[in-house]
């Protein structure tokens, strides 16, 4: 009963969909206010149906219903009820339904908080969003309904994926998915420009705060899911280029560029085209990285193949958006004027080479991703790009980006002058350059790469400090003081940089300073690594809720007093018969000690894998500063305060204009 | 220098950067491609000698077998027409098992012997590595035609 009211919810919520995006969009093209008036309650209505659907789910889910054949596939009578819930979305039917929850999460909330824009952008808005969630519904009821039954009902379920009974996996799919849904209302603010032919800089402001939080969300999802790989395959690596990483990181890149360009939109006119190109971009490789990684299509091409209307209608789907969208672009862009010149050496120089960095490295990514796909659908071949190629490109194509990070935030709008940079950071630069080539020769072998990456990554620290320096300096008052009166929005520019210093130096000695071995170890047996003492004292078994595990305890010692009490585990888990390794970590804040079991060996002896990873919690702190940055420049104050007073401006202007 | 030739003149130093940087990209890309075989295409000789590249198939059943250390492991792996023995050093996959679908990355000795870097099994049980599985396809249906 439960699950086809699920069902029915989708289907008024379809029909609600359609609804919210027919009748505003004509009310506006026409200026009816009637019509237009129907895109609040439609939207929430929607909303309100979708979470019931995702309700009924999570519910079929909790209570095992193993009639459902999305629940009998993906959980299991002893799965602890936390990944009961977070099984919901553990499957592809349910993450499409997360995803069209969220994004009638989203518009609601742009429903909410637009009280102080006209009524035709937000019908608009509105009304472009409805059309994505008319194709999100139609595509899970056409073709991945998460509500059909089987029958004769399994006595129990095939136990959801082992690799996501993990914490980092309850946050990380919502997290991602609130950073790629959020682009769509940074992307349907731009079509609706597109739409209203109101090229004024109007829509850059509305649609920064909301683009920002996208991009926090994203910038936290990944970093999670980056936490996740490290804690749970077991082999402590924490970045593989791997297609279903590239997929969240290639929006993560043109969201980064469009936050830069909206920038300077908002104040100074200028890159408009460019901004809308971006929104689209961001939007598009969002849907992009989702069908990617829940189509199947990565693990295999086959999976298209035998459900082609799977396939179809996601590749008709992507045509229509990113085509759709496109050619309104040609059609419309033309008209857009843009704002204030500017000279080569000026912020908006600046910022637009980074805009240009970030595409090329994007480019870089979606070549490497997409071009295996490709020869293999065309039949040319089975190749694979692995993480060598993007090492290679990927570092050299970033690193003028890192080093231009420090200088903008520093340079005036329109005209600034070099000489006076110069004075200004020769300090900053020198220290850079000292720690750069300093740090590295302590170590044994100077490698360029450390060299580098420790001095982008000192030089944006030190900018960081140049900055607050120079705006504190003419303000009076005590420190504190001084500094909690700066805006938000400063602070969080700041700290996301700072966040970028972080995981810089953070990659950076990992990468080429971490330690490993291999090693078959005995009871009793001890193997020394990187200055730390690890004996294995053996393995026991022990049970698990739906597993049982195989721990093994290993005590790391440095200069005879011990440091960690680490407990390995190697589970078989009831259901599928599936091992799985759960590493033991002892972290801190310079160096984490990683522990992992292979595979049992001879006479109690087992394969032990152990590791030195020096400064990796940085990597992770930085993507959480990146976050807290996004989130203060979102709530600076004057999103909220003189919003109404910038609409009031921007249109009397515009009716001075004509 | 007017305006307009200093305009010009940044136009092209961009596009000279922009070259200069895809043609980069691009050799990266060219060199660092990983091709993949089969253990047929391997014995006919089709596979590169100095370069690395994948093989796929199933593990044979009894052939998984372990040196002293421990850690340096032997198999066979087969796309059920022809097979190749593969050695690696290092801790196999949760997922490796004999008789389950298996990808390897590594280079072939001058005396017929895979030597892997990397083993890669994925993410879970009841799925086969596409490469490993469209390589038995391959080999199941020349046999089919040679018949």
């Amino acid at each position: 009963m439960i699950p086809e009211l699920g069902n029915f919810a989708l289907i008024v919520a379809l029909l609600l969909a359609l609804i919210q995006s027919i009748l505003p969009l004509i009310g506006a093209h026409r200026g009816n206010a009637t019509l237009m008036a129907v895109a609040r309650p439609a939207a929430q209505g929607q909303f309100a149906f979708v979470a019931i659907a995702f309700g009924c789910l999570a519910y079929s889910f909790i209570s095992h219903d193993f009639s459902v054949i999305n629940v009998a596939h993906n959980s299991f009578s002893q799965l602890p009820k936390i990944y009961c819930l977070t099984a919901t979305w553990g499957s592809h039917e349910g993450s499409i339904l997360l995803w069209a929850l969220i994004l009638g999460f989203w518009t609601t909330a742009v429903t909410v908080f637009s009280r102080h824009l006209p009524d035709e952008m937000v019908s608009r808005v509105v009304g472009v969003m409805g059309l994505i969630s008319v194709g999100f519904l139609a595509f899970m009821l056409i073709t991945s309904n998460p509500f059909l039954r089987q029958f004769p009902i399994p006595a129990d379920g095939n136990d959801l994926n082992p690799l996501l009974q993990d914490p980092g996996m309850v946050m990380h799919p919502p997290m991602l998915y609130m950073g790629y849904v959020g682009f769509s209302v940074a992307f349907a603010f731009a079509i609706a420009a597109l739409l209203s032919g109101k090229m004024d800089a109007a829509w850059a402001r509305w649609s920064r705060p909301w683009t920002t939080v996208a991009w926090m969300f994203l910038s936290g999802g990944i970093t999670l899911g980056s936490w996740w790989a490290y804690k749970e395959l077991g082999w402590g690596g924490w970045w593989f280029w791997d297609p279903t990483e590239n997929a969240s990181f290639m929006p993560w890149l043109a969201g980064t560029a469009l936050i830069h360009s909206l920038a300077v939109t908002e104040k100074r006119g200028a890159f408009k085209a460019w901004t809308v190109l971006m929104a689209i971009a961001a939007f598009s490789l969002s849907l992009l990285g989702t069908f990617l990684v829940r189509s199947g299509v990565l693990s295999s091409i086959h999976a298209f193949a035998t459900d082609p209307a799977r396939g179809v209608f996601i590749l008709g789907f992507l045509g229509v958006v990113i085509g759709g969208s496109l050619a309104l672009f040609a059609w419309r862009a033309p008209r857009m004027l843009s704002g204030g010149g500017f000279t080569w050496f000026s912020r908006e120089a600046l910022l637009l080479a980074n805009n240009v960095i970030l595409l090329a490295a994007l480019g870089t990514v979606l070549l490497g991703t997409l071009y295996p796909l490709l020869m293999d659908t065309l039949g040319l071949g089975k190749i694979s790009v692995g993480p060598p190629y993007f090492n290679a490109v990927f570092v050299p194509v970033m690193a003028p980006a890192f080093f231009l990070m420090g200088v903008g935030p520093l340079l005036r709008w329109k005209q600034a002058s070099l000489p006076d940079l110069a004075t200004r950071l020769k300090w900053a630069l020198a220290i850079s350059l000292a720690v750069g080539l300093i740090v590295p020769l302590t170590q044994k072998g100077f490698n360029v790469w450390v060299s580098l990456g420790l001095m982008l990554s000192t030089w944006i620290a030190l900018t960081v400090i140049e900055g607050f320096r120079e705006r504190l300096k003419h303000s009076q008052g005590g420190l504190f003081g001084r500094l909690s009166g700066l805006p938000r929005s400063y602070w969080g520019m700041q700290i996301a940089h700072f966040g970028i210093a972080l995981g810089v130096a953070g990659i950076t000695v990992v990468a080429n300073y971490q330690t490993e071995r291999d090693v078959k170890m005995s009871p009793g047996e001890h193997v020394e690594l990187a200055g730390y003492s690890f004996v294995f004292q053996g393995v026991s078994q022990v049970p698990g809720p739906n597993y049982v595990a195989a721990r093994g305890e290993i005590e790391v010692s440095r200069n005879g007093s011990r440091v960690a009490l680490l407990y390995p585990e190697k589970r078989t888990y009831n259901a599928s018969g599936m091992p799985m390794t759960e590493a033991a970590i002892d972290p801190n804040f310079l160096r984490d000690i990683y522990v992992s079991l292979g595979e049992p060996l001879d006479g109690g002896a087992w394969a032990v894998r152990v590791y030195y990873k020096p400064f990796i919690n940085w990597l992770w702190l930085g993507g959480a500063l990146l976050a807290l940055g996004g989130f203060l420049a979102a709530s600076d104050r004057r999103y909220r305060l003189s919003l109404r007073k910038a609409v009031a401006s921007v249109y009397a202007q515009a009716g001075a204009r004509a | 220098m007017k305006s307009r030739h200093k305009k010009l003149l940044f136009i092209v130093l961009g596009l000279c950067g922009v070259g200069i940087a895809a043609a980069l990209i691009l050799n990266a890309f060219q060199s660092n491609l990983v091709f993949f075989f089969t253990p047929t295409q391997v014995e006919k000789g089709e596979a590169p000698t100095g370069r690395a590249f994948r093989i796929g198939g199933l593990v044979e059943k009894g052939s998984l077998r372990r040196d002293a250390d421990g850690l340096t492991s032997h198999f066979v792996v087969t796309d059920t027409v022809k097979s190749m023995n593969v050695a690696y050093k290092g801790i196999l996959p949760d997922l490796f098992k004999e008789g389950k679908g298996v990808v390897a990355e590594g280079r072939l000795g001058a005396d017929g012997r895979f030597t892997a870097t990397q083993v890669l099994a994925k993410h879970d049980e009841n799925y086969m590595p596409p490469e490993a599985a469209s390589a038995i396809e391959k080999a199941q249906r020349a046999k089919t035609l040679v018949k």
